[in-house]
């Protein structure tokens, strides 16, 4: 037996991504709707943000968080909306119901990782147009048309922005893992739709989409920093404005890791127990 | 068989048929309602952390909120033909079997599928309109709801009057394009916030472009008996829900110039 270097081993695990990625870049119409619909919902908000900030600018209720802040995290959400875990990748479920799956059982890597790739690469091709298009807008575009108060500003420094994004490519590796739970579901012929009904509006309310997490009650601020889905936005966004620094940062991070490690070695373990129990028919 | 009866046995067999699966009607139902629910959470935070805003209490905006959502629920049931016009009429060449039939189109296509997961939304509205009720001590006379009746009906039209341009659109497209999210959701998110907080244009658009206001600003400020920040008389809340139905008017106009174009695509 040859030993095979690491590199060898992981190479199908890199093609999947990259076609899954190249194939979702295709959807460039999508891609512009979601675009359009993302920059009036922001608009929205922020327009309402500057009227609360606008009413309670004297008083100490808003510090936690500054308007200009509270800008950037709407852009920054809408920007990154896609990245939350909503429903499981079609693809996998497709496969489940006309049997494909079965090619998938035959291959000789780990089937877990193999749909990971596949689903990473999924939401990256669909997040990074639209974080593109999204900054296009809201950095540049708003402040050329006289709306500089409503920008999305740059990150606090260098340090902030390094870390932010080590901590978006933390959430995209979160994201899918948790994407990884509803395609097992669906493997496992449970009411995929129906779950994840249910579970998009805790998603978009725990992660910070909806309200920055910092602007939700102050007594329920430690809980909605330790729970898995504040590593989706919350925790990137923090990072951007410096709000964590130093050790706080790398504990910002490490939270992240920690679920990403949890949510991989649960999903891996479910989707063993599915397969084992998953009858193909016909060929 | 008259029209109505014809529409209610249309929109009976569609609750029938979605009644044979009821675990997957529950679940929608719920997630309806969780979903439409958390902007709840939103506007609740807000007020929590910041008081209130510009002179409005969280009871009031309560109001508006409840009711564009009841709004939205309703046209959406209704709508929801015209919502897939594109992806399952156009493309599968079902249109054609609607044309053949000597029945009007929007009546088929409003009964055709009548989702029994839009009462979570409805269920929601109400819910918020209970709570504004008893936050901002609302006074439901016989004037009062009939303002509210008439600003809903107003609403629902409006609505509707949006899916059926997104319908229109697909006649072009033969897709159905997220691009009408923009009117729909995007409409029920910029009307559950009063008027007097937006930008001037934004306001303009909101009145005279897409006129949200007018079925939900102007007849809440009736409703409450409080004064427009912005100086419009008080009777512009009775009248102004007829906006509503203008809207729904020039978007079939709209639908009669799209459907002189349409071609089949063929089965």
């Amino acid at each position: 037996m040859t030993a095979t270097s690491p590199r060898d081993l992981a190479r199908p695990y890199f093609a999947a991504f990259a076609s899954r990625f190249l194939q979702m870049l295709q959807y460039r119409t999508a891609a512009l709707a979601g675009f359009a619909t993302q920059c009036w919902w922001g608009g929205i908000k922020v327009m309402v943000f500057a009227a609360f900030y606008g009413h309670a600018a004297t008083t100490d209720a808003s510090n936690s968080m500054s308007l200009a802040q509270a800008i950037t995290y709407t852009w920054l959400a809408q920007g990154l909306l896609v990245l939350l875990p909503w429903l499981g990748d079609p693809e996998v479920g497709q496969a489940v119901r006309t049997g494909a799956v079965a090619y998938d059982r035959l291959r000789p890597v780990d089937a877990y990782a193999l749909w990971f790739a596949r689903s990473a690469g999924w939401i990256a091709a669909r997040v990074l147009p639209r974080v593109a298009l999204m900054a296009a807008f809201a950095m540049v575009v708003l402040p050329l048309a006289g709306l500089g108060e409503w920008a999305w500003q740059l990150p606090a420094g260098v340090a902030a922005g390094l870390a932010f994004m080590l901590s978006a490519v933390l959430a995209l590796l979160l994201s899918t893992s948790m994407v990884m739970l509803l395609n097992v579901a669906a493997t496992a012929a449970l009411n995929e739709r129906g779950i994840s009904a249910v579970a998009t509006p805790v998603v978009i309310v725990l992660s910070g989409n909806l309200l920055p997490l910092a602007m939700l009650p102050d007594g329920w601020q430690t809980a909605l920093l330790i729970q898995p889905l504040a590593g989706l936005m919350d925790i990137p966004a923090r990072l951007y404005f410096g709000q964590l620094q130093g050790w706080q940062a790398v504990g910002g991070l490490g939270l992240q890791a920690f679920w990403i490690a949890v949510l991989v070695a649960f999903g891996h373990f479910a989707m063993g127990r599915t397969m084992r129990g998953l009858q193909v028919q016909g060929g | 068989m008259g029209s109505l009866p014809l529409f209610f046995r249309l929109v009976g067999a569609s609750l029938g048929g979605q009644a044979r699966y009821p675990a997957s009607a529950l679940m929608l139902t719920v997630g309806q309602f969780l979903g439409s629910g958390i902007e709840v959470v939103a506007v609740w935070a807000l007020f929590h952390r910041f008081g209130d805003v510009q002179g409005w209490h969280i009871g009031e905006v309560a109001l508006f909120y409840g009711l564009v959502n009841c709004m939205f629920a309703l046209a959406d049931a209704l709508g929801r033909g015209f919502d897939v016009l594109g992806t399952e009429f156009l493309r599968t060449g079902a249109f054609d079997r609607l044309l053949l039939r000597p029945r009007s189109l929007a009546l088929q296509l409003m009964g055709n599928d009548f989702r029994i997961s839009r009462a979570g939304r409805l269920l929601q509205g109400l819910a918020v309109i209970v709570f504004a009720t008893h936050q901002a001590a609302i006074a439901w006379t016989p004037a009062t709801v009939a303002i509210a009746l008439f600003a809903v009906a107003g609403g629902v039209a409006l609505f509707l009057g949006i899916l059926v341009l997104q319908g229109t659109l697909s006649f072009w497209t033969v897709e159905s394009l997220e691009i009408a999210n923009v009117l729909t959701y995007g409409g029920v998110q910029a009307a559950q916030y009063p008027l007097a907080l937006y930008a001037q244009w934004f306001r303009r658009v909101l009145t005279f472009i897409v006129p949200l206001a007018c079925v939900a600003y102007y007849p809440v400020l009736a409703i409450l008996g409080k004064a427009d920040p912005l100086g419009a008389p008080g009777w512009v809340g009775m009248v102004s829900p007829l906006a509503g139905f203008v809207f729904l008017a020039a978007a079939f106009g709209a639908w009669r110039f799209g459907l002189r174009h349409y071609a089949s695509t063929g089965s």
